[in-house]
């Protein structure tokens, strides 16, 4: 059974295979053009935050107007979405400092967007570092999230956080008391685990605040608001994001071998802030959101076929994840053009 | 790196607001020109991951680094932004007549 730990055996076993911080294919693109499209907007990405917060603005109050009546059922979900899901996107991007020209702006957002996704903003900024370097090398990459051999049933947990949920609180309680976990000390640097426990001790005083207000009033709203949604909103991205690496192949430096880019409608692009064209993002992380579409035309006859639509790859992931419970070798061999350099 | 003068390449080959590699024998360089035409030279590769700057994005006076985002301030070669975490290289740059040079400070 394969080891995903880690630091652990795989990790020396990818570096004798020189899979670890190694070249990677990348498709031809003129400069000029490429200068265009890493060019970072302001406006643009207040314009999309701003209208994140209206759209959780205006569900939140309707969930509360209707607390108590079964409208607020589809209320919260909404809202949920919006808050457990759509703050995933703005996290990523964010996190990269690409989606605002200024780096505090990022950084900003980037904090309240890893909160409401719930993930410690230091490890996961070099987590996903990481992820980047060594993009589902086994061994390295500390963000494989469909790990073969796993039973199916438990992916689909998944979809609310069964598993994810308790191991990001157990580390943000082991690092408010100032303990580090190995997983940390293999991808972050030691002068920065004092970022991590206290934004950990911030984030858990957010959560305990909301628990004591919510015991005070005797009613649990306020946490359907603040905490909950990073569970029970959580399960739209895990549907967008599974499809991005599951069940494509593992330890190659090809992104279009281990990614895919998927074509979406409108809604989901602004919730997904158009991570669906994911090999084009890992190619080239300093394309900002809202030119990685033109970046996909440009570079898109040196790809693998894109997928038509979320459910044609939705079909492939959930088919692959079964065979690979039973079978670790099973992978999706994805079709390179022969015109690719 | 001599401390004599080393031509990296045209000064009208590099845009505004844009970097070019450079390559030696035994080393690698990024030659950055800034909007106003100041010139810098730093070392190609980021001291945080195996990526080459000149393939980076210039803005202002940093470059960021096109594998993790990381930035250099291109004047000193300091980090401004993570995961970058170690300074880079700055070398004595000039403009001299239509090429730019650089040599070990």
């Amino acid at each position: 059974m394969r080891d995903y730990t880690v630091g652990g055996p795989e990790a020396k076993v990818a570096e004798a295979n020189g899979l670890v911080d190694a070249d990677w294919y990348k498709p031809k693109v003129d400069r000029e053009l490429m200068k265009q499209f890493m060019a970072r907007s302001n406006g643009l990405a207040a314009l999309h935050v701003a209208s994140w917060f209206a759209a959780l603005a205006i569900f939140g109050y309707l969930a509360h107007l209707s607390w108590g009546t079964w409208w607020a059922v589809p209320a919260f979900a909404v809202y949920g979405v919006l808050y457990g899901s759509m703050s995933d996107s703005r996290w990523h991007e964010t996190g990269h400092r690409t989606a605002f020209r200024t780096k505090w702006m990022n950084d900003v957002v980037y904090y309240i967007a890893s909160f409401m996704v719930f993930r410690e903003p230091e490890t996961w900024r070099w987590s996903h570092a990481r992820h980047h370097s060594d993009t589902i090398i086994v061994g390295r990459d500390a963000e494989i999230a469909f790990k073969r051999n796993v039973p199916f049933y438990k992916f689909v947990l998944e979809l609310f956080s069964f598993g994810a949920f308790p191991a990001e609180l157990k580390q943000w309680i082991q690092n408010a008391f100032g303990k580090i976990t190995n997983n940390q000390k293999d991808f972050q640097p030691p002068e920065t685990f004092r970022i991590s426990k206290w934004a950990s001790r911030v984030y858990l005083s957010i959560l305990i605040a909301t628990v004591v207000f919510s015991w005070r009033i005797g009613s649990f709203e306020p946490m359907m608001f603040i905490g909950l949604p990073s569970i029970y909103g959580h399960w739209f991205v895990v549907t967008l994001g599974v499809t991005q690496h599951a069940g494509l192949a593992e330890n190659t430096t090809d992104h279009r071998l281990n990614t895919r880019t998927i074509y979406m409608g409108p809604l989901n692009r602004w919730i997904y802030w158009n991570m669906n064209y994911h090999v084009e993002h890992h190619i080239y992380p300093s394309v900002p959101f809202h030119q990685l579409k033109n970046l996909h035309e440009e570079v898109k006859d040196q790809l693998a076929p894109p997928y038509k639509s979320t459910l044609s790859a939705l079909r492939e992931v959930v088919y692959a994840l079964r065979r690979q419970a039973k079978d670790e070798n099973f992978y999706i061999q994805r079709q390179l053009p022969t015109s690719a350099n | 790196m001599s401390e004599e003068w080393t031509v990296a390449c045209d000064f009208a080959s590099v845009s505004p607001n844009d970097v070019v590699r450079f390559d030696t024998p035994d080393a690698t360089f990024a030659v950055v020109k800034l909007e106003d035409g100041r010139c810098s030279v730093i070392d190609g590769l980021c001291t945080h991951g195996k990526a080459h700057l000149a393939e980076g994005f210039v803005d202002g006076k940093t470059i960021e680094c096109p594998k993790h985002n990381g930035r250099f301030n291109v004047l000193t070669g300091e980090p401004v932004a993570s995961p970058v975490r170690v300074a880079t290289n700055v070398y004595e740059t000039r403009v001299n007549g239509d090429k730019i040079e650089f040599r070990k400070r």
